[in-house]
């Protein structure tokens, strides 16, 4: 009997929660910037979602898991990579003011898909996590609040200064 | 609100989170001011560089094998501490439903007056946290579809703009343990917050005005489906309202 009841958790876990596994493993992907690290952090993210799976109450069970995962990525980040986590992407330094460019032209450059991602990587990992849930998983701010774990405002100027940075980043010539 | 205030909300603008009446104004703001205009095209075009090609990784499959793997696993090995945990649990449920059972029984006499103060809580909240609408549009064409995929039940949604009451847009709300809709109207300054939620078996009720705490609320049953209607409008007027809805 406790063999089907645990089965049976088992079984809700994988239909609630392993769908949002590619969106995991995106969000880990851009927040350790490496295959191996983001693998070992879905891994461990998984275990851990699954053993408080009782303390998911049904809401949302994307932004409960990912949630879990962006803690995760960060442990590991603040105890791996410390000073990764200190290094704050220098405005002054990357140019300053946003270039007066045409914004269409500026960016065709930047339309391939490796050029773009190395662009988000080079963002401090609080907007990486920002961009990547907004503009790749189409998460609303209020569920970008929820998952980082900060008020809605903070994810506004997060995300306003993430974009900033990306323009710059984006339309200086390779 | 002046341009400083308009360029910190051309994000929110961008990525469709203002209500309609911030949203209008940003429109209007952004036809007379060039810099704001200039930078809200950077926005979009930078987002549209974001979205061009996609970015997202996938999970790998020997990730998604390795997961199950280890969730297979742990789910075993927890099986023997689970069966002392679920002693407790089944105990904890007893009571729990008992405790339930007679909380249900000293309530149900004031249910009604709690979902018209839900009712009332929610039409304020939508005012405050600038969420009055997810979707906003005064074509019920736009309104009705956004709906699709959310509930289990299709709204009627009809603009009543030539009446005199625009819609503005709708909203999923929260009312009584449900997701119910909110449909969005303006009369004047006034917004009205219709929420709409399906009672399966019941028969239709007339409407019913009530007011509470300078709120007005009519509410009523038309083919299985409940209605609440509240607005800080006066009654004859919200009435009026009313009636070009049940018509």
């Amino acid at each position: 009997m406790f063999r089907l009841t645990e089965s049976s958790r088992l079984s809700e876990f994988e239909r609630k929660v392993l769908p949002h596994l590619d969106a995991a493993y995106n969000l880990a992907r851009f927040l350790m910037r490496n295959e191996q690290d983001a693998e070992d952090v879905v891994q461990e993210a998984s275990l851990r979602a699954f053993r408080f799976f009782e303390s998911f109450r049904g809401e949302n069970s994307r932004a409960w898991f990912l949630r879990i995962v962006r803690n995760t990525s960060f442990t590991v980040l603040k105890k791996n990579r410390p000073d990764e986590m200190n290094v704050a992407f220098d405005e002054e330094l990357h140019g300053g003011q946003t270039p007066a460019m045409d914004a269409g032209a500026a960016l065709d450059r930047a339309q391939d898909r490796q050029t773009v991602r190395a662009a988000i990587e080079q963002l401090p990992p609080e907007f990486r996590e920002a961009i990547t849930l907004r503009e790749l998983e189409g998460a609303s701010y209020k569920e970008i609040a929820d998952i980082a774990g900060v008020p809605i405002g903070t994810v506004m100027s997060r995300l306003a200064r993430a974009r900033h940075q990306l323009q710059i980043i984006l339309s200086k010539p390779k | 609100m002046n341009h400083d205030d308009i360029r910190e909300l051309l994000h929110a603008y961008a990525d469709g989170e203002l209500d309609l009446i911030n949203a209008r104004e940003v429109e209007q703001h952004l036809q007379s001011c060039d810099n704001c205009r200039r930078e809200a095209e950077q926005i979009r075009a930078l987002r549209e560089a974001l979205a061009a090609d996609s970015l997202a990784y996938c999970a790998p499959r020997r990730l998604r094998r390795n997961v199950r793997a280890a969730l297979r696993r742990e789910a075993k090995t927890s099986d023997k501490g689970f069966s002392l945990w679920l002693i407790f649990a089944t105990g904890a449920a007893c009571a729990a439903i008992l405790f339930g059972f007679v909380f249900f029984q000293t309530t149900r006499l004031s249910r009604d007056n709690t979902i018209v103060d839900q009712v009332i809580a929610n039409h304020v909240r939508s005012l405050l946290a600038t969420h009055l609408v997810d979707v906003a549009s005064s074509d019920q064409h736009t309104v009705k579809p956004w709906f699709d995929g959310k509930i289990d039940f299709a709204p009627d949604v009809h603009d009543f703009s030539m009446s005199g009451f625009p819609l503005v847009g709708g909203r999923l709300d929260y009312l009584d343990g449900k997701t119910v809709v909110a449909l969005v109207y303006q009369r004047n300054k006034h917004p009205i917050n219709i929420f709409i939620s399906p009672v399966p078996g019941s028969g239709d009720s007339a409407p019913a005005s009530s007011s509470s705490r300078g709120y007005n609320i009519v509410s009523w049953t038309h083919r299985e489906m409940r209605y609440w209607a509240v607005s800080d409008l006066n009654e004859t007027e919200l009435r009026q309202f009313v009636g070009l809805v049940t018509r």
